[in-house]
């Protein structure tokens, strides 16, 4: 029930969004053609913007992912995390989620294929990748879209939440599952 | 601080890829990573330029308007900073509706545009506003009620019951987004800017 809702939400809201959105402005007497067109103008300059924000970003977290430094600080917080009862096994994925949305991906279905989707950590990964965001991609992408280099506190906030997110994930799918 | 935290990553990699003696990994990840920088813009492109488009309709039609009055009383005590019924609103409204349901193609068009619209409320041009900051907090936070990607990898791993992580998503989201605003808020008393 609540599954075939999810997927009916999911697959149709798009659809709903192109027809209902130009249909309504029509009939409100915009020329949706035209007005189209004007605001589309401004897409090509704005992702354009992105790129030197983005290659500053993911060269600096590529260099520190590929050259095995994040397994090593993986690795240094591993014993830390089973004495807290956390399985150690969803560490990477909490460490790489915040900065790598490929590489978290990635991770989580790893875990998922290997544990099996209706394990315990296949549930426990799901609901992580799930609940958080690639922080720093965002922060780059947003950030960067307006030419903004002073991040202010954005950057703690959004590692906070994801820390956050983590914690809440464990204890609730302890809670539910466990 | 970014400064920092990005000259630490450089750093820390080097380092390691030095004493492991594989410095040539260094030169080809910076290559694929610069690489696939310009080709995520160039991916957005076509999305951004749609979505812009229909976005545009939504203000002419007077929707976008709509939108920002219904949710007026949320957004004036988390925006204060912002001008009731400012163009913005509309935008982060669509954004985070569109990241609630796991439609994140469609999400970074609209939150691009809302970062346009409260660049243009931010005097300092180069620095983030205390809205922007909200913003992204809120953004990166934000609850999940369609997780879209995980179901569709657990739906492929052969789960019974792909939908099961949904009431667990989006309770970690809740209480990951309580956080994150309250934050956003304790940080501003020490980094007001004027």
């Amino acid at each position: 029930m609540l599954e075939s809702f999810i997927s009916l939400l999911s697959k149709w809201t798009i659809p709903f969004l192109v027809l209902f959105i130009p249909t309504f402005a029509y009939f409100k007497g915009v020329k949706v053609y035209e007005e189209f067109i004007v605001g589309a103008e401004e897409g090509f300059k704005i992702a354009i913007k992105l790129i030197p924000y983005l290659v500053a970003m993911l060269v600096a977290i590529g260099i520190f992912r590929n050259s095995g430094a994040m397994n090593i600080v993986v690795k240094a917080i591993s014993p830390v995390i089973s004495i807290l009862g956390i399985p150690g096994e969803v560490l990477p994925l909490a460490i790489m989620r915040p900065l790598s949305g490929g590489g978290a991906l990635g991770l989580a279905t790893e875990l998922i294929n290997t544990f099996g989707p209706d394990s315990f950590i296949g549930r426990l990964a799901s609901t992580m990748q799930g609940s958080s965001d690639t922080t720093f991609f965002v922060l780059t992408v947003y950030f960067g879209s307006v030419g903004i280099s002073k991040y202010r506190h954005a950057l703690w906030v959004g590692l906070i939440a994801d820390l956050t997110s983590f914690i809440a994930s464990i204890y609730i799918v302890n809670k539910i599952f466990g | 601080m970014i400064n920092f935290i990005w000259l630490l990553l450089i750093i820390i990699g080097i380092i390691v890829a030095a004493i492991k003696g594989q410095p040539e990994m260094i030169t080809d990840t910076v290559i694929q990573a610069a690489n696939l920088g310009v080709r995520y813009s160039f991916d957005l492109i076509g999305l951004m330029t749609f979505w812009l488009g229909i976005m545009r309709l939504g203000e002419a039609a007077g929707l976008v308007d709509i939108l920002a009055k219904i949710i007026r009383p949320f957004t004036k005590v988390l925006f204060p900073s912002v001008p009731a019924n400012h163009p913005a609103m509309g935008a982060i409204l669509l954004n985070i509706s569109a990241n609630v349901l796991g439609l994140g193609n469609a999400a970074t068009p609209f939150g691009l545009k809302a970062m346009q619209e409260l660049q243009s409320l931010n005097k300092n041009s180069n620095e983030a506003s205390d809205a922007m900051v909200t913003f992204l907090a809120i953004n990166t936070s934000c609850i999940v009620i369609v997780p879209a990607t995980i179901i569709g990898v657990r739906v492929a791993a052969g789960s019974i019951n792909a939908t099961e992580i949904v009431g667990t998503t989006l309770f970690a989201t809740l209480i990951g987004m309580t956080i994150a605003l309250t934050a956003d808020k304790v940080f501003r008393l020490f980094t007001r800017k004027g």
